[in-house]
C-alpha cells in the first residue's frame, strides 16, 4: 500500500479510505469535506473453520460466520447456483444425458473392481512410451518422490496446474520446508496460495472471495493497486506476474483428471491452458495421479469429457483438454501413482463407490448447505457433499461432525455424473460414526432417552397428552436440545388446543 | 515389499467381489447434422473463439493478413503463411515468450464442442500454442468429426506424445464469475477453414 | 380398504388438523380408517442421526401396531421414506416386510391407489406455492426433480389441480431444500434458518399467499422463519386443501 509521506497528494492510506487526501498522517476535511469515509469499506472475508489439532471440526460455527458476512454469502450462493443452472441447461441439450451418467458409473465401477489390472496395464504402456512411473503409498511418500525427482534434476522451482491430490498431500507446505519454490498457475489456486489459504472448491478455488478480497491479496503480494478491484486488471496483473515464473521454472507439475490404461496417457482438463504451460515450458514434467483416476480405454474418455465440464461449469468442454502420452524431445516425464487411503476405501462396502468421483464439483454447486457455508467451513481438502463422505476415511475423529452438515436432501446424488449415492453414504456415515463412538456423549445420551420414550406408548402418551407440556417436552425429545436453538431465528409452533390423539378419543373414541 | 507391490496387494485384497461388467459405449452419432462446419462454427463462437469465414472469392487467408502484418513477432508452423520467427530454429520454449501471433494447423476439429486438436506434430514445439499472445488455427473442413465419441477413434491419441483439444482461447472466471480471456494462455483463438494436408491421423 | 393411520409425533402434538384432514379425506374415499392407539413414532429421528440400533424397540412397536392392514398411510413423506427404505434395526421377518411395503405417504396413496377423479367438496381460490419436501421428491419420487433429465410429472400437482379456484405460482428455486433436515435445524441452526428465510422469501417473491406441502416438518420450519421475519405468507398441508379447508 502506498503510504509514502513524500507523496501526500496521492491516495492510498492504511486506513482504508482511497478517496481522502492525507497530509502528515492527518485526513484533510476542510471545505465541507466529510470527517470520515462515507463510502462503506469492503466486507471483510470470513475465514474458514477453526482447526484445533485433530479435534472435530466445527463446521456449523464456521458456517455461521460465513452467513454473518452477507455480501460474501450472497455472492457465493448466487455464483454457484448459477453454475448449477448452467449445468441443467447443458443437461437438457443432451438427449442421452442419463445414459451417459449410467455409462460413466458403469465404467468406473468396472475399473475399480479390476483396478490392479488396469494400473499394471497403465504402467506398462506409460513405461513403453518413455515415462518413468513411481508409486506412492501415502502423502508423505508422494512428497518425497516428487522432491527426489526435483533434486535429481537440480530443480529449485516448480510451476504447477491445479491438483486436488497435491492439496491432499500437503505438497506445497512440504516443498516450502525443503526450499523448493512452488508457483500455482491456476488463477484461483494462485490467489489462495498468495493468501496462504486452502482452496475452497475443487474447480473454482477462490469462489468464496469477493474481488475486493483478491485486490487486497494482490496488493499485499504482487504490489497491485489496493483500490483497484476491477477483475480484468487483477487477472492481467496475475498473468504478468506469473509469466516470468513459468518461463524460469526448473520443472512443471500437473494433476490428472483421467488416466487411460490402454494408452498409458494422462488427461488434464483446464480452462486456462496452465497445465499445458506447466508441462511444455520446463523440460521436466511430473504428473500426480490418484489411483482411482484410471479408465480402461480411449473410447471411455468421450463419456467422461462430455460429462465433466457440463457438470462442473455448464460448459460443453473445458478450453483445454490435454492428453500426455510421452515426453517431448529433450524432455522428461514422470508419473506418480498415489494411494493415500484409496485402496483401503476400496474395501469399504458402503463407501467404495465414492472412488468413482471425477472431481467435477457439481455436488458442491447444488448443495444448499455448501453454498451458504463456503467450502472452507469444512476444514478439509475436500468439502461439500463429496467431502463429507470421503473426509472421514482420512480422519474419522476430526471430520466426525461433517456428515451432520447435511439435510440429506439428495440433490447431490442427482447431479453426480458418475451416480455416486452421496446422500445415502452421508446417512451411512452417521451410523458408522455412532458405532465408532465418534458422536458427542450428550447427543448419545439424549438419543437413548428418546428411544426409550418412543418404545413405550404409555410413557410417550404421558409426555404428549398435556398440551402445554407437549410444547416443552416434545421438542426436547424430537430436537432434544430444547427450544433454545430452534427459537434463535424462528418462531416456535403454536400449541393447538388439543392433540390429534385427544381429538380422536373425543370424536371417534368408541372405535378400537 | 515395494510400494508398488504393497498398493497392488491392498487393491487385490480389498476390491469388491461384485459383478461389474464393462459397458459398451455407443457413438451417439445418429443425429449428426448435415453441416458439421456450421455446427463447429456455432460451438466455437460460444466458447469465445472466432471463426473467420473465408471471403466469397480469392484469398482464403485474407481475414488474417492484416493482423499478421501488424504483429511484431509471428511464428508460423504452416506453409500457407510465413512468419518472422522460424520455429525450426527455436532452441527452447523460452525463446517463444515474445511471440505475438502463432499460426498452426489442426489435425482435426470436433463440431459438438468447437474444438480443434493440436498435436506435437502440428505445434512443432508444443509451448508455441500457449506462449503466443494470439493463436490462428487453420482447419481443413474435411477433417471435422461430429462428436467426441468419433474424435477418440482417431489415431492421434495412440500415436502422438502430446495432443490437446483447444476450444476457444485461454479463459477463467475464478474471480466472482467474471469471464477473462487470456488467463495464462492465448488471449484469442481464430479458426480459418482452409483445406490442406492434415498432419496425420485417419478419419473415422 | 382397511387403512392403518399413522400420525407422526409432531403432527399429533402441533398440527392435529393435518391428522384430522387426513382421516376425513381417506374416509371420504371409502376407506375404513383405524388409528392404532398405541402408536408412537417410526424411529426416524434416531435413525437420521445415525443411532440405528436404538430404533429397534420403536420399530418393533410400529410393526405391532400396523400389522394386519391393507395399507398404512401417513401424512409425512420423511416418515414413510424411513419405513420403506431404511427401517432395518429389527429382524426383517415377513411381518416386518409386509408392513414396510404397505406403508404409503398420503399423496402417493391418493394418486397411485385411490386415483380420485375430483374433489368436489374442495375449493381454494388462492395463489399457492407448492413445496415438495426433499424426502417426498427425491426418495419417494413424488415429482420430477429438477436435476434429472426425465419427463415432467408431479403427483401433488395432479391432485391439487383438481381443486377449484387454486392458482399456482412458482418460486425461482422450486426444489431447493428449505433447510429443516431434522436435527440439522438445531445443530446447523444458522444455515437452517438462512435456507428457511431464502425459501419463504422466494415463494413470497413469486406471489404466493400460501405454501402447501405434504410434509408438516418443512411447513413448521418455514412458518417459524416467515413469522420471525414478518412475511405474511400462510402455510397449509395438502390434506387440508384436498379435504375442503377454506383459507
Amino acid at each position: 500500500m502506498s503510504t509514502d509521506p513524500s507523496r501526500p497528494e496521492e491516495g492510498g492510506t492504511p486506513h482504508g479510505d482511497p478517496d481522502a487526501l492525507y497530509r502528515d498522517g492527518r485526513r484533510l476535511d476542510h471545505a465541507e469535506a466529510a470527517s470520515t469515509a462515507l463510502r462503506p469499506t469492503p466486507e471483510k472475508q470470513p475465514r474458514g473453520a477453526i482447526v484445533r489439532g485433530g479435534r472435530p471440526i466445527d463446521q456449523a460455527e464456521a458456517a455461521e460466520r460465513f452467513i454473518a458476512a452477507p455480501e460474501h454469502e450472497r455472492m457465493h450462493d448466487a455464483r454457484l447456483w448459477d453454475l448449477r443452472q448452467k449445468r441443467d441447461r447443458e443437461m437438457h441439450g443432451i438427449e442421452e444425458w442419463e445414459e451417459l451418467r449410467a455409462l460413466a458409473s458403469g465404467i468406473k465401477e468396472h475399473t475399480l473392481t479390476h483396478l490392479d489390472e488396469y494400473l499394471e496395464q497403465f504402467e506398462a504402456r506409460a513405461r513403453a512410451n518413455g515415462i518413468e512411473v513411481h508409486w506412492a503409498r501415502d502423502a508423505a511418500e508422494h512428497n518425497h518422490i516428487v522432491h527426489a525427482i526435483l533434486r535429481d534434476h537440480g530443480a529449485k522451482s516448480l510451476i504447477k496446474s491445479k491438483s486436488m491430490l497435491t492439496e491432499e498431500c500437503g505438497m506445497r507446505h512440504y516443498m516450502a520446508s525443503v526450499g523448493i519454490e512452488v508457483t500455482e498457475t491456476d488463477l484461483g489456486e494462485r490467489i489462495q496460495q498468495l493468501d496462504d489459504e486452502d482452496p475452497s472448491h475443487v474447480v473454482v478455488p477462490a469462489v468464496h472471495k469477493l474481488r475486493t478480497d483478491v485486490a487486497e491479496v494482490f496488493a499485499n503480494t504482487l504490489g497491485t493497486d489496493p483500490n483497484n478491484s476491477d477483475v480484468h486488471y487483477l487477472a492481467e496483473s496475475q498473468r504478468g506476474a506469473t509469466r516470468p515464473l513459468i518461463l524460469e521454472a526448473d520443472a512443471g507439475m500437473t494433476g490428472c483428471n483421467f488416466a487411460v490404461a490402454e494408452t498409458g496417457s494422462v488427461v488434464v482438463c483446464t480452462n486456462e491452458g496452465n497445465a499445458d504451460l506447466s508441462a511444455n515450458v520446463p523440460k521436466l514434467h511430473i504428473a500426480s495421479i490418484g489411483i482411482e483416476k484410471l479408465i480402461p480405454r480411449l473410447e471411455h474418455l468421450a463419456v467422461f469429457v462430455r460429462l465433466l465440464s457440463r457438470s462442473a461449469l455448464g460448459s460443453p468442454i473445458t478450453q483445454y483438454t490435454s492428453h500426455f502420452r510421452g515426453p517431448r524431445q529433450g524432455g522428461e516425464m514422470h508419473f506418480v501413482l498415489v494411494d493415500n487411503g484409496r485402496s483401503a476405501r476400496l474395501g469399504m462396502e458402503e463407501f467404495w463407490t465414492s472412488l468413482k468421483c471425477i472431481r467435477c464439483g457439481a455436488c458442491m454447486n447444488t448443495c444448499p448447505v455448501y453454498r451458504r457455508s463456503g467450502g472452507l467451513s469444512y476444514g478439509a481438502t475436500y468439502s461439500g457433499p463429496i467431502g463429507i463422505i470421503i473426509d472421514p476415511t482420512f480422519n474419522a475423529h476430526k471430520y466426525s461432525r461433517l456428515p451432520f452438515a447435511s439435510t440429506l436432501n439428495g440433490s447431490c446424488t442427482n447431479v453426480c455424473p458418475v451416480k455416486i449415492n452421496i446422500h445415502e453414504q452421508i446417512y451411512a456415515w452417521r451410523r458408522e460414526l455412532v458405532k465408532r463412538h465418534e458422536v458427542p456423549f450428550v447427543k448419545k445420551a439424549a438419543m437413548k432417552a428418546a428411544a426409550e420414550l418412543l418404545a413405550h406408548p404409555t410413557a410417550y402418551r404421558a409426555a404428549v397428552n398435556v398440551t402445554n407440556a407437549a410444547l416443552e417436552h416434545l421438542p426436547r425429545f424430537v430436537i432434544y436440545n430444547g427450544l433454545n436453538a430452534w427459537g434463535k431465528q424462528r418462531e416456535v409452533p403454536h400449541p393447538p388446543k388439543e392433540t390429534f390423539y385427544s381429538w380422536y378419543q373425543a370424536n371417534r373414541g368408541g372405535k378400537p | 515389499m515395494s510400494s508398488r507391490e504393497e498398493i497392488l496387494a491392498a487393491i487385490r485384497a480389498n476390491r469388491p467381489k461384485l459383478e461389474r461388467p464393462l459397458p459398451a459405449v455407443p457413438h451417439f452419432d445418429a443425429a449428426a447434422p448435415s453441416s458439421l462446419l456450421a455446427m463447429f462454427k456455432e460451438s466455437l463462437t460460444r466458447m469465445g473463439g472466432q471463426f473467420l469465414d473465408p471471403p466469397a472469392s480469392g484469398d482464403p487467408l485474407a481475414p488474417v493478413r492484416e493482423r499478421v502484418a501488424a504483429a511484431r513477432i509471428v511464428c508460423s508452423t504452416v506453409p500457407e503463411l510465413a512468419g518472422n520467427r522460424d520455429i525450426g530454429a527455436v532452441g527452447s520454449p523460452q525463446d517463444l515468450a515474445d511471440v505475438d501471433l502463432a499460426i498452426v494447423r489442426a489435425s482435426f476439429g470436433v463440431a459438438e464442442t468447437g474444438s480443434v486438436l493440436l498435436s506435437d506434430r502440428d505445434l512443432k514445439l508444443n509451448a508455441v500454442g500457449y506462449l503466443a499472445q494470439h493463436l490462428i488455427v487453420l482447419l481443413d473442413p474435411a477433417h471435422l468429426v461430429f462428436n467426441l465419441h468419433q474424435a477418440y477413434q482417431r489415431s492421434e491419441f495412440r500415436e502422438r506424445h502430446y495432443a490437446c483439444f483447444h476450444t476457444g482461447p485461454s479463459a477463467t472466471a475464478d474471480i466472482e464469475g467474471v469471464l477473462i480471456h487470456g488467463a495464462q494462455g492465448v488471449r484469442s483463438l481464430a479458426v480459418l477453414p482452409i483445406a490442406g494436408k492434415a498432419a496425420g491421423g485417419r478419419p473415422p | 380398504m382397511k387403512v392403518g393411520l399413522f400420525i407422526p409425533c409432531y403432527i399429533d402434538a402441533f398440527f392435529p388438523g393435518v391428522g384430522i384432514a387426513t382421516l376425513e379425506l381417506l374416509e371420504r374415499f371409502g376407506c375404513e380408517v383405524v388409528y392404532p392407539r398405541e402408536q408412537t413414532c417410526c424411529g426416524q429421528p434416531m435413525a437420521n442421526s445415525g443411532f440405528n440400533a436404538e430404533c429397534a424397540a420403536t420399530e418393533a412397536l410400529f410393526v405391532r401396531n400396523f400389522t394386519g392392514f391393507d395399507y398404512v398411510v401417513a401424512p409425512s413423506g420423511s416418515c414413510v421414506h424411513h419405513v420403506r427404505d431404511n427401517f432395518d434395526a429389527i429382524e426383517q421377518t415377513d411381518a416386518v416386510r409386509a408392513v414396510r411395503s404397505r406403508t404409503y405417504e398420503l399423496v402417493e396413496f391418493l394418486h397411485d391407489i385411490v386415483k380420485p377423479r375430483a374433489f368436489p367438496w374442495a375449493r381454494f381460490p388462492h395463489r399457492v406455492g407448492l413445496h415438495n419436501s426433499c424426502g417426498t421428491l427425491r426418495r419417494l419420487r413424488h415429482a420430477k426433480a429438477s436435476e434429472l433429465r426425465e419427463p415432467f410429472f408431479s403427483k401433488p400437482l395432479d391432485l391439487l389441480s383438481k381443486v377449484e379456484g387454486i392458482e399456482f405460482v412458482t418460486p425461482a428455486r422450486p426444489d431447493e431444500c428449505c433447510g429443516f433436515g431434522g436435527t440439522f435445524s438445531v445443530f446447523e441452526e444458522a444455515v437452517s434458518a438462512k435456507m428457511g428465510y431464502d425459501k419463504v422469501s422466494d415463494h413470497a417473491g413469486a406471489g404466493a399467499e400460501y405454501i402447501v406441502s405434504s410434509d408438516t416438518s418443512c411447513l413448521m420450519h418455514q412458518q417459524g422463519c416467515a413469522e420471525r421475519i414478518g412475511l405474511p405468507i400462510k402455510f397449509i398441508h395438502i390434506a387440508q386443501i384436498l379435504n375442503g379447508a377454506s383459507a
